[in-house]
């Protein structure tokens, strides 16, 4: 996983609530057996005007001029602005495969849906939610401001945006550390290795019917 | 000994080992594998020298691509055709407690085969890379949807690293009327909280009308626990729980099952025990549901309308209800029975099992689709099910009613084989989520419980089944 440290990134807005990970990445493309390549098909039902399908190249495609990441203002954001309960829906992780491919690397939200939230922390995405008011405020500058950039620091857990404003969120010191360092979870776990067998050789005894 | 709710239970019966910022290391008694969002996982343990640290506590088949029609032809779109063969080297290379492959007969939709196999029992810690395996829950299961990186870390370490979710109680008391069902229940609870509601929590669903449901009705509730965001669905163990499992091919026997009927019969919430939040709802109140828009939390009973959004007073909200609104092709204020439809799905992780197609039939039996409908498909949750069906005589019912009786799989609650909505085409579905394309690119999805489709097969617009004689 590429660590995460610091971004000062161009910002794209997704000013829609409920944003499902159906819509994020279409079912069609689920059937690749690779984590890679789903860049081109992110947000494919409402990015393109035909409908996509797997393996074909999207450059050739049609695509709708009103959707907010085809517009030139937009292109070559890494900081994606969304609502409420973004990434609901389906568990697939080539949803946050698909943002990062696309060039995402952080997404604010006033909430995510569980599961999507933690798939991002598994591919060097941070998704940072913060509280409504300065979710409007950024939305409402984004939209004003030609080239809208922000400034985010993991390691100060800040967001400075040009005005100067700096707003501090919240990750789990856990999930930091190992975003920070680009960790590999199983390797981490693994260190507990001998608690798991110990854990698991108790579990034998009590539980036997769980061995079957 | 402090009171404890059930979750807090079954989390602390697994917790392995704890950081200091409280991520716990949760250990996993049952891993369930399909085509989707395995074969990522399987390569990341082989590019790193991996070996799956339980093999027996695999669970496999293929769902989702799998085709419901001409099996004798195999899968013939070669991509989905590679992804299940992906599936079926990898067990082979890795092995598995249990593998029911396409064609078996016991492959089906893996939140339907879990169950029916005795695969799932109370107590356990169950995962999935698929966010409808909260229909374990059913079972006193902690049982989550998983992403592909997880699914790798279960099967390198049989741990999942998770943070304690706060717990919710939704207790549903009283007496469901006639006609109204579980998936009605769970859609009007997450008409009430919202698809957000639950995100955070773990719910436990209780109360008597909660404890009157089947097997197969508790499943129903907890499946749809995800789409009003709650990562996992409970229900309590109680005798129909016990007398469900009892002889099923994984189900401990003799002693064994003794001492663990004796050790599932602790897992309930204790009298006392304190929840982070309460709903409750009257069971007399609600009634059958359907949906109108592009979110779960879009529902109306059947003698409502379709809601005009200019009453609504969030922006976001009132945006979001327009944009529902002109995706599905609805005017406000239609009643939601004038609302006709052109297809009618019957299947899904939500309502394929043996009770849900006697219920369709039940509406079927004698009467034939409107003409206005150009298909409806019934697609039976597993193998096992299919055969209970026949043997029923529900197959004849179906066929004579003017409906396709299919093969297992997960057909079009996705449409990731052939099964799907054509652009602009509304459907009646069973299944779980109504997003915008979710059938199929410009597909129209509304969701009602089994019954309340066959209904409306009949009708060719959405009916009140409580009206059908």
């Amino acid at each position: 996983m590429n660590p995460f440290r610091k971004l000062d990134g161009l910002v794209a807005p997704m000013d829609r609530a409920n944003v499902d990970t159906d819509a994020i990445i279409p079912k069609q493309f689920l059937k690749s057996i690779k984590r890679s390549g789903f860049g081109p098909n992110l947000f494919d039902e409402w990015r393109y005007l035909d409908v996509g399908q797997p393996g074909q190249d999207a450059s050739g495609r049609p695509k709708n001029p009103d959707f907010v990441l085809n517009q030139p203002r937009y292109q070559g954001a890494q900081i994606l602005l969304a609502r409420d309960n973004f990434g609901c829906g389906s568990s697939r992780e080539h949803a946050p495969w698909a943002l990062e491919d696309f060039g995402f690397r952080v997404i604010l939200a006033p909430s995510f849906a569980d599961i999507f939230y933690n798939n991002c922390f598994k591919n060097g995405l941070l998704p940072i939610k913060l509280a409504a008011s300065e979710m409007d405020a950024l939305f409402a500058q984004c939209l004003g401001t030609a080239g809208y950039r922000l400034m985010v620091d993991l390691e100060a857990r800040t967001i400075t945006r040009p005005d100067g404003k700096v707003i501090s969120f919240d990750v789990d010191a856990f999930r930091r550390e190992c975003l920070l360092n680009g960790w590999d979870d199983i390797g981490l776990t693994l260190r507990h290795a001998d608690k798991i067998r110990e854990f698991e050789a108790r579990r034998r005894i009590d539980q036997p019917w769980l061995f079957a | 000994m402090q009171a404890q709710t059930l979750y807090e239970k079954l989390w602390s019966s697994h917790v392995v080992h704890v950081e200091d910022d409280g991520t716990a290391l949760i250990y996993i008694d049952r891993h369930l594998v399909h085509e989707v969002t395995s074969p990522q996982a399987f390569e990341g343990l082989k590019l790193a020298g991996r070996k799956p640290w339980r093999v027996d506590s695999i669970v496999a088949t293929a769902d989702h691509n799998t085709p419901t029609d001409h099996w004798e032809m195999g899968i013939q779109d070669p991509v989905s055709r590679q992804q299940v063969e992906t599936l079926d080297s990898n067990i082979r290379e890795v092995g598995a407690l249990a593998y029911f492959p396409f064609k078996d007969e016991r492959q089906g939709i893996v939140h339907v085969i879990g169950p029916e196999n005795g695969a799932t029992l109370p107590g356990m810690t169950v995962v999935c890379g698929d966010s409808h395996t909260s229909t374990h829950g059913a079972f006193a299961c902690l049982a989550h949807g998983i992403g592909t990186s997880e699914v790798e870390h279960v099967m390198a370490t049989q741990c999942l690293l998770q943070k304690k979710s706060k717990t919710m109680l939704v207790r549903v008391d009283g007496v469901l009327g006639a006609g109204v069902t579980a998936k009605d229940v769970v859609l009007a609870i997450i008409g009430r909280i919202g698809t957000a509601g639950g995100t955070g929590y773990a719910i436990e669903f209780g109360g008597s009308a909660i404890r009157s449901l089947t097997m197969e009705g508790r499943m129903t509730v907890c499946n749809m626990a995800i789409e009003a965001g709650a990562r996992a669905g409970l229900v309590a163990v109680d005798e129909q729980t016990i007398a469900y499992l009892k002889g099923r091919p994984f189900s401990p026997r003799g002693e064994v099952w003794d001492r663990a009927v004796e050790y599932w019969r602790t897992l309930h919430s204790d009298d006392g025990a304190r929840f982070d939040a309460v709903v409750e709802l009257d069971a007399a109140q609600i009634k059958p549901q359907v949906t109108w828009g592009t979110s779960p939390e879009m529902v109306a009973p059947i003698d409502g309308i379709v809601p005009d959004p200019v009453l609504e007073k969030d922006p976001v909200k009132r945006e979001g209800m327009g944009r529902a609104l002109q995706y599905m092709g609805l005017t406000p204020r239609t009643p939601i029975k004038n609302i006709a439809i052109d297809k009618v799905f019957i299947g899904s992780c939500t309502n394929s099992r043996i009770e849900d197609l006697r219920a369709a039939a039940h509406v079927a039996r004698g009467r034939r689709k409107a003409d206005n409908v150009k298909q409806v498909l019934v697609v039976p949750g597993s193998g096992l099910v299919k055969r209970q069906a026949e043997a029923e005589g529900l197959d004849k019912i179906f066929i004579a009613a003017g409906f396709e009786w299919r093969e297992p799989g997960c057909s079009m609650c996705l449409a990731m084989n052939a099964d799907r909505l054509e652009p602009g085409e509304r459907c009646a579905s069973t299944s779980n989520r109504n997003f915008e394309g979710r059938q199929g690119a410009g597909g129209r999805t509304h969701l009602v419980s089994p019954s309340m489709a066959a209904a409306a097969a009949i009708a060719g617009h959405f009916a009140d089944v409580r009206e059908l004689a």
